[in-house]
């Protein structure tokens, strides 16, 4: 379903080269987790992948389903299935959350060609899935994110994800800043929306999130490479030996 | 460009004068009126149009500004729907709804026949009232009945047709009374308008209204509006003036607070595109003590749109535990786009509050990632954070059917635009 080919990217304004011959497939269904170190890339990955225009890609190719995706804006790349769950969801004040979740939901509907949803049909909607997420409905009604508290923030990105239905979802860091409770919450989210014809990259630190979301691929990125691919014992592993061992045997 | 002695007049205030020969005779009001008008008129030549030498018209240059003035009688004499359902049209030549009970409403025209009106203008330097104090045709002198509370809106509707329209309308609200009104300029089409509007409004003791100006001139219009407010004790206005269309506008806005307790709002938006030139310029007076108010401006910039705020608060040397607080923000969203903020205080008592603050802004980028990365086109991107920049001034005021429909106008407006 993804495939990165030798990607090098660099953020726009400084030309400093952040990703550096990246190789990554992921399959439908598989969930794989990126794990490594603080200014490996990991962030960045999730940046490119999502089409932010801070960061220009140099050379190699992002494959979607088969198809390059570079030449596409924001957007149409989340219309086309991608959808990123950002690790500090943006407050925009002035915009209601229902609206915002409305515009979204309807505007991807219309490039793929399908009818916008009615209002009481737009409304059962979230109100079942702000219920699987133990989300106030109240919380709706305020501005994007305004006043969310960390583990709120979070739960509204699920809770985007779970109506938008996206093809690829990219989680970043979507573990930080929440409790347990919140962390059991969140995973049992993204848990639901495994599915056979889904992919998702899991952006972590910590082996902890991968105990509720069990990864069936972990690939370590370091320095913009990934330097090592397994199964779900390379996380195990890194919890105990920290980075060191892989990054030194890449080096 | 020829470098030589400027003409004794411009070829707007020539355009003006041969309108002012042509219609003089068939203004209402008689003689006595006539006098009025030739002298406030003549008053207005020897002067000349103000220029930015004049401080107040110092970011509009109305006299090299005005260049089309169009000829002929210019105001549609039918009605169009009112912008808030329900509500109560006075148009001239047409009415559409019932004139709700407490309010009574005389033509101007009547008025001064009947000699209980004079043309005038503020002062000698009062550019606008003197042009429509000259030309005024039409309006309305309403009154609204001490304790009538009235539910159902007013709207003061001016369609164009294109050509020249002056309206002057005289707002009494009664002691407790209470009433919103709807001040609506539009064009029928494409053909260039020189509009004026002024509009003296008095607010008795406790009296309560909201007043929304909702400026949709075409785009070669001109538009001079000046409303002109003495707020009585106890007395609450809110104003809100939308200007979402027109090619040269300058709204003019005179309180004074008459009354202790007295508060009084303004909250305007200015949607700015194309090559117009839009000018919002406030006198306040907080001329007794105890009285309260804030301004919140929101201007919007596209394209080569040039637009201008000035807010001058006076607080006279009695007017002591003044409240008064301003602000203009602006969303620059064109290189080209310019506004001009102007805030003005004279404060002569020692004991009050007041403050005024402007900023200006272009759309954050990382909003715009975050809304197109959940798949909205950024054109609907920018304008749900367009709207969101305008959104706080609308919802204001109180009143979801009034919010409603300004949204409606907004809306509008941006699909045009963005």
């Amino acid at each position: 379903m993804l495939e990165i080919r030798n990607l090098h990217a660099r953020i726009a304004d400084t030309e400093t080269e952040i990703i550096r011959g990246l190789n990554l497939t992921v399959k439908a269904g598989e969930v794989a987790a990126i794990m490594g170190p603080n200014g490996s890339g990991k962030s960045t990955l999730s940046y490119i992948l999502a089409g932010r225009e801070d960061y220009e890609v140099t050379e190699g190719d992002i494959l979607f389903n088969g198809e390059s995706i570079l030449e596409m804006d924001v957007a149409e790349r989340a219309a086309s299935g991608i959808f990123l769950a950002f690790q500090y969801p943006v407050e925009i004040p002035g915009v209601a959350t229902m609206q915002f979740l409305k515009v979204a939901l309807n505007e991807q509907r219309k490039a793929r060609g399908e009818d916008e949803l009615s209002t009481p049909d737009f409304l059962r909607l979230v109100k079942s899935a702000s219920a699987d997420l133990q989300i106030d409905t109240a919380m709706l009604k305020r501005p994007v994110n305004v006043g969310f508290s960390g583990g709120e923030k979070k739960r509204a990105e699920i809770l985007q994800m779970a109506l938008l239905q996206p093809k690829l979802c990219v989680l970043d860091e979507t573990d930080s800043g929440l409790d347990i409770d919140a962390l059991k919450i969140v995973a049992d989210g993204v848990n639901a929306l495994r599915s056979p014809d889904r992919a998702m990259v899991v952006i972590t630190h910590y082996q902890r999130l991968l105990e509720h979301i069990v990864p069936d691929t972990v690939h370590v990125l370091y320095k913009g490479q990934v330097v090592k691919s397994g199964g779900k014992d390379i996380a195990l592993e890194l919890e105990e030996n920290g980075y060191a061992d892989i990054i030194g045997a890449a080096a | 460009m020829n470098i030589q002695t400027k003409p004794p007049l411009t070829a707007g205030e020539q355009a003006l004068s041969t309108h002012f020969d042509a219609v003089k005779q068939s203004l209402p009001g008689g003689d006595a009126a006539l006098s009025q008008r030739s002298a406030l008129f003549g008053a207005l030549l020897s002067r000349g149009l103000p220029t930015r030498r004049v401080e107040s018209w110092h970011y509009t240059d109305f006299r090299s500004l005005l260049r089309d003035v169009p000829q002929g009688a210019g105001l549609s004499q039918r009605a169009v729907e009112p912008l808030i359902a329900g509500a109560t049209v006075l148009a001239s030549g047409a009415q559409d709804g019932v004139v709700p009970a407490g309010v009574n409403v005389v033509d101007f025209q009547t008025r001064l026949s009947d000699g209980s009106l004079t043309l005038a203008a503020r002062g000698d330097d009062d550019a606008v009232g003197h042009l429509n104090a000259a030309f005024a045709e039409t309006g309305f002198a309403i009154t609204i009945a001490d304790g009538s509370k009235v539910e159902t809106p007013i709207e003061l509707q001016a369609v164009q047709d294109g050509g020249q329209a002056h309206l002057r309308h005289e707002v009494h609200v009664g002691a407790n009374a209470g009433v919103t009104l709807v001040e609506r300029h539009l064009n029928s089409g494409d053909a260039p308008a020189l509009v004026s509007a002024v509009t003296n409004l008095k607010l008795e003791r406790e009296a309560n209204v909201t007043w929304v100006i909702v400026q949709g001139q075409g785009h070669a219009d001109s538009h001079l509006g000046q409303i002109n407010v003495s707020l009585g004790e106890d007395a609450r206005l809110t104003l809100c003036i939308i200007n979402a269309g027109g090619k040269l506008i300058r709204q003019e806005v005179h309180v004074v607070t008459a009354g202790e307790g007295a508060d009084f709002k303004l909250r305007g938006v200015n949607l700015l595109g194309g090559d117009s030139h839009t000018d919002v310029t406030m006198t306040l007076g907080h001329d007794v003590p105890n009285t309260t108010s804030t301004e919140i401006i929101r201007n919007v910039v596209f394209d080569r749109a040039r637009g201008v705020f000035q807010g001058q608060i006076r607080v006279a040397p009695q007017a002591q535990k003044t409240d008064a607080r301003m602000a203009s923000n602006t969303l620059l969203l064109s290189d080209d786009g310019e506004f001009s903020t102007k805030p003005e205080l004279e404060i002569f008592a020692d004991d009050v509050q007041c403050a005024h603050g402007a900023t200006v802004a272009d759309i954050a980028p990382v909003h715009l990632f975050y809304l197109m990365s959940r798949g909205i086109p950024e054109a609907v991107a920018r304008r749900l954070l367009v709207q969101a920049f305008i959104n706080e001034v609308v919802e204001d005021l109180d009143d979801e059917t009034l919010t409603d429909a300004l949204h409606g106008v907004i809306e509008t407006w941006l699909e045009k635009h963005v």
